[in-house]
């Protein structure tokens, strides 16, 4: 049986309500919110500031350092603080799809710290990361060439859908049927790939109507990023 | 953030008539913006700001083995995470010791304070109990985590609901709507800190930068008075017991108006 009616009786091309917010970390030179439906995340970033230890220093361009992290409430069962083998990992691909759109060649010697915490997690907490680094980056004046977007998209019941949520994360049913989650992200101007990550079994053609599918629904984000930063004085 | 001595001088010779930077008085706190059930994943939770100073708390409910010395109680574990999202001062890695101390503080106040009751957690005698875990998360630090803090945590509690039980196994997800056993105590941990020969409430980074020594103290009060329930002396400097005598004193003076603020905040 394919999965045709979602859940929460979104089209397969939907994602979930959407939501951004700028400034919501005063103390920080940038800050975002970025929620999809119940996925909420919240990114600040401090820098470009003093590198140590030096060693960690590039005279030819600045770095970008990401710090995931998920609330320990964020989740049904308590997340142990602190953090774990998936937020080290999480964090690492989140910079990587960040760092293309960075001017780092301005800033040499320097870090740019990005943190972000998950605050309440309803699957989609990557994307939902990376979409507020991309504001919170903005907002803290670091010059870019483009921002970044991202969403994830899954194969279940053997259709394609946007934006999955926990309950269509965890469905199941046999062999390539299952849910399969692909987070993904794009410079949005661009639409080149920052983040493509895949965790499951899906056939070829399946996966490339997602990343199509995908790059669809981020022409919203990048509409809604520029929404959001117009708002900026 | 490193604040200039020209700036301690001023808030010191503004202390000295009795005013701040931002126009409150020394012992005024700022205002206090309750927002709850801010994580729909959490047994109960909260998002609580003093002026700039924004804090999350959460509830979590786990099950445990009581103590040996205890079968028949639950537990109780406060935890908090300083994030360097809300401060360039805040580093990553293991938990600081200002994180330490401060979720020790604020254990202290929830339980000497009586604000939960323990003996009503337990699920099996010597077996199993509930094990309520408070964890605190600043957002940004603006100044008076310690109270803010301790608000926020207070108010997790009071949104918090047990989770579904099935064969003594938390069924995570599923909430039902029974609160946890809290008694009507309302702990406030107020922290004075002291800037040359001033005392101030609430204050800012750049306050608690030029002060030179700080006394968090926990006050609830119930049909019976109030009662202190936790201290703590921070920073090296020294306090004359007069500094001491005069904290305790303004600490319940000052405990009625933040009752009335944290209502009012409440509604």
């Amino acid at each position: 049986m394919a999965y045709t009616k979602r859940f929460d009786g979104r089209k397969a091309d939907e994602m979930r309500e959407v939501e951004a917010k700028l400034g919501v970390v005063p103390r920080a030179d940038g800050s975002a919110m970025f929620r999809f439906g119940d996925t909420v995340a919240i990114a600040a970033v401090y820098g470009p500031r003093h590198l140590h230890p030096q060693f960690l220093q590039n005279p030819q361009q600045g770095i970008i350092r990401c710090h995931y992290d998920m609330l320990s409430f964020s989740v049904t069962e308590r997340k142990k603080p602190g953090p774990a083998r998936r937020s080290q990992e999480i964090s690492d691909v989140t910079a990587k799809s960040l760092e293309p759109v960075l001017m780092l060649s301005q800033f040499p010697n320097t870090v740019i710290d990005v943190f972000i915490n998950i605050v309440q997690a309803d699957a989609g907490t990557r994307c939902a990361g990376i979409n507020a680094a991309s504001l919170a980056l903005a907002h803290a004046g670091i010059p870019m060439t483009d921002l970044v977007g991202a969403i994830s998209v899954g194969s279940l019941g053997g259709s394609v859908v946007v934006d999955l949520t926990k309950e269509e994360e965890d469905y199941e049913e046999d062999g390539e049927k299952a849910a399969t989650d692909i987070p993904m992200a794009f410079t949005l101007r661009d639409g080149k790939v920052t983040l493509l990550q895949l965790d499951g079994k899906v056939s070829p053609e399946n996966l490339k109507k997602a990343i199509e599918v995908g790059r669809k629904a981020c022409e919203k984000l990048y509409d809604l990023q520029k929404e959001t930063l117009k708002g900026l004085k | 953030m490193e604040i200039a001595d020209i700036t301690k001088q001023r808030i010191k010779q503004y202390l000295a008539k009795g005013m701040r930077f931002d126009g409150r008085k020394p012992m005024q706190y700022r205002d206090i913006v309750i927002e709850t059930h801010v994580s729909k994943k959490a047994e109960g939770s909260a998002r609580v700001k003093l002026g700039d100073t924004e804090v999350w708390a959460g509830v979590k409910l786990g099950m445990g083995v009581p103590y040996s010395d205890s079968p028949d109680s639950g537990n109780l574990m406060v935890t908090a995470e300083f994030s360097p999202m809300a401060s360039e001062k805040f580093e990553r890695g293991p938990p600081s010791i200002e994180s330490v101390e401060l979720a020790r503080i604020i254990d202290r106040g929830i339980r000497e304070g009586e604000v939960i009751d323990l003996s009503k957690l337990s699920v099996k005698s010597g077996e199993a109990s509930w094990t309520v875990f408070v964890d605190i998360y600043p957002i940004n630090d603006a100044g008076n985590l310690i109270d803010a803090s301790a608000i926020a945590a207070l108010v997790a509690l009071r949104t918090a609901v047990f989770p579904e039980l099935k064969d003594n196994k938390i069924q995570f997800g599923e909430f039902t709507t029974k609160k946890l056993p809290l008694s009507d105590n309302l702990p406030f941990t107020m922290t004075f800190y002291k800037i040359g020969d001033h005392f101030v409430l609430d204050p800012t980074v750049e306050e608690e930068e030029a002060s030179d020594s700080m006394l968090t103290i926990a006050v609830s009060s119930s049909k019976k008075g109030e009662f202190v329930n936790a201290m703590q002396k921070g920073r090296e400097m020294p306090m004359t017991i007069e500094d001491v005598n005069f904290i305790i004193d303004n600490a319940v003076k000052e405990y009625k108006k933040l009752e009335s603020a944290f209502e009012k905040a409440l509604k």
